[in-house]
């Protein structure tokens, strides 16, 4: 949490990096994917995974883990990174994304993969499942919470709107949603293809908790979390302000990288850019 | 024929507070139609374990498929044109992909939702379902069956999709006829033709049928209550027997019972054919009885068609 020693944030820094490592190759060996807002959400996952969730990775179905739904699907690989090197598979499986008959599917698969939650990919879907998780917990009074990642272009989507009404109107407090607000999209800036500003101040207006952290600083994750959990009453939505492709200097703030893979060359110089061995 | 009438959403709502005292892992949501759904006797009944969404359908089904996600067994109710079409999407990616123990019951199908009109009838509803994969889509004759459908639903894996009716049907089964989903009833023998009908046209095909017999047409009638899975079986045995076949449905023949009959059979060695529903169009404000007989579905459409299969086999 936010007391954390500074030895255990760098431990933290260290997975994020790694799955931003793991990002790079995966999506070099299937020759597609979405290193761009992979890359963005690598710090929060890395907080998640290595220290906010209460999880066993071993025992994936243990009833009190607190759950995590991927809202933003294509960030797939970075998801799949963290559970990996959590534990929930083997991290030599990674490379098999996106292949015919590998359990890590292009966007993430309930049936096909340990530790996914939930399967997700067609935008805007994830937030409503969260409650619906949420709810569940209320009614069997368990005390797991539900974490939720939607990317900034799914704010877009009408669907967003009623899951946020949801969430306020049953005091949805199990509930924490981060924003991974890396301003691009597919077609472009999120502010010129349909803007969302301000996006922190109608969460506010639909109810929720909002905290606005950077999103790539581990401490302001963490701290965040903690003031989620504090909150009565209501969800929290962690607008996490985050780069595109975060790292990776040719990635960063680059809509082309959204859904393209490197090439090669460009591996070699991203793996070199996150000081891997090879 | 003169039949009782009895009315499919009053059952799906004692159906739903049976299944409540019996089934703490039962949750139900609505999405402001619950007095409609008859969704709201559960309500009554369970407060703390029913959620209304709001006019939020793609939300509903979503929270739906995290209840689900979590253990529970979800009811999830609206009109069928927007319990179906409006929130497509989610059923296919939130529910129907992760194969989720989501129950969508859904009423005021077909055309017969009367006065509302095209934008709160639906044709499309079981075209829309049963497209899916892991869905199951049930079409029950009468009031009878809706509730046996209901229950029956509670431990039937995966997603599943009944369709009701708004207005009284016609009752055509009783508490002791045989119900399986999946499985066909043959409600009537017979051996020149079989009418293969589904929800309340079953009671229009068994009409028919006396009809037939009075012009010396013996006529077998088929109640196909699950449109998916199709019961195969029964079709196959039933084109032998009598070499043709009428199907009956309130619903786009393009794309329903009728559809999913002909292609099967065409498969497996065909058969005289003829479809009975609604035409390639949408409906209009009316009274149902009135929108029945404009949009052919109607005992004498059936028999004409019989009549004609008969002819041509």
């Amino acid at each position: 949490m936010a007391n954390c020693s500074d030895e255990d944030i760098k431990i933290l820094v260290q997975k994020a990096n790694l799955i931003r490592q793991h990002v790079l190759r995966m999506t070099f060996a299937a020759g597609s994917g979405h290193p761009g807002g992979s890359l963005s959400s690598a710090d929060i996952l890395a907080a998640l995974y290595f220290n906010v969730m209460n999880h066993r990775p071993r025992e994936p179905k243990w009833e009190d883990r607190d759950r995590f739904v991927l809202s933003k699907g294509h960030a797939a690989p970075a998801y799949y990174a963290a559970l990996a090197e959590g534990g929930y598979f083997p991290v030599e499986e990674l490379i098999t994304l996106r292949k015919l008959g590998s359990r890590l599917q292009g966007h993430p698969s309930r049936s096909k993969t340990p530790g996914v939650e939930m399967s997700t990919g067609s935008l805007g879907q994830g937030l409503s499942v969260a409650n619906g998780i949420a709810l569940s917990a209320k009614l069997d009074n368990r005390s797991y919470r539900v974490f939720c990642l939607c990317g900034d272009g799914e704010m877009q989507s009408g669907q967003v709107w009623e899951a946020a009404m949801l969430g306020a109107h049953y005091k949805l407090d199990n509930v924490t949603a981060f924003l991974d607000r890396n301003r691009l999209q597919i077609d472009g800036p999120t502010e010129t293809v349909m803007s969302i500003e301000p996006i922190g101040k109608k969460w506010e207006a639909f109810g929720w908790n909002v905290i606005e952290i950077d999103g790539h600083d581990m401490r302001q994750i963490l701290g965040a979390c903690d003031r989620a959990k504090e909150a009565k009453g209501r969800p929290t939505m962690i607008v996490a302000h985050t780069v595109k492709g975060k790292n990776v200097s040719f990635m960063e703030n680059s809509v082309q990288f959204h859904g393209k893979a490197p090439n090669e060359d460009e591996l070699n110089r991203g793996l070199k850019e996150l000081g891997a061995g090879k | 024929m003169n039949r009782p009438l009895a009315n499919q959403r009053k059952e799906y709502g004692k159906a739903l507070i049976e299944i409540g005292q019996s089934r703490g892992d039962v949750v139900v949501l609505d999405a402001d139609l619950s007095s409609s759904t008859r969704t709201s006797d559960f309500a009554k009944k369970f407060p703390s374990r029913f959620f209304n969404c709001g006019i939020a359908e793609q939300d509903m089904m979503g929270t739906a498929a995290g209840l689900a996600a979590s253990g529970k067994i979800v009811f999830a109710s609206s009109f069928a044109v927007f319990a179906t079409g409006r929130c497509w999407d989610q059923i296919r990616q939130s529910i129907c992909y992760p194969r989720f123990n989501v129950k969508i019951v859904a009423s005021h199908a077909g055309i017969t939702v009367g006065g509302d009109g095209a934008s709160h009838q639906t044709a499309e509803d079981v075209a829309l379902m049963r497209t899916l994969p892991n869905m199951t889509v049930i079409v029950p004759a009468d009031a009878t069956e809706a509730y046996k459908a209901v229950k029956a639903v509670v431990d039937y894996p995966g997603p599943c999709y009944v369709r009701l009716g708004r207005v009284d049907f016609p009752v055509v089964t009783s508490a002791d006829s045989p119900f399986t989903i999946g499985k066909a009833t043959i409600m009537r023998e017979g051996n020149d033709v079989c009418l293969i009908g589904t929800g309340q046209m079953v009671a229009l095909c068994l009409d028919a049928a006396e009809e037939l017999h009075k012009k010396g047409i013996s006529a077998q009638v088929v109640n196909m209550s699950t449109i998916k899975p199709l019961d195969e079986e029964t079709i196959v045995k039933a084109a032998r027997q009598t070499g043709c076949i009428v199907t009956a449905e309130e619903h786009n023949i393009l794309t329903g019972l009728g559809c999913a009959v002909g292609t099967f059979l065409a498969e497996h060695g065909g058969c005289v054919m003829r479809r009975v529903g609604i035409p390639d169009t949408f409906g209009e404000s009316g009274e149902s009885e009135e929108l029945m007989v404009k949009y052919g579905l109607t005992s004498a459409r059936i028999v004409e068609s019989a009549e004609e299969v008969v002819r041509r086999k």
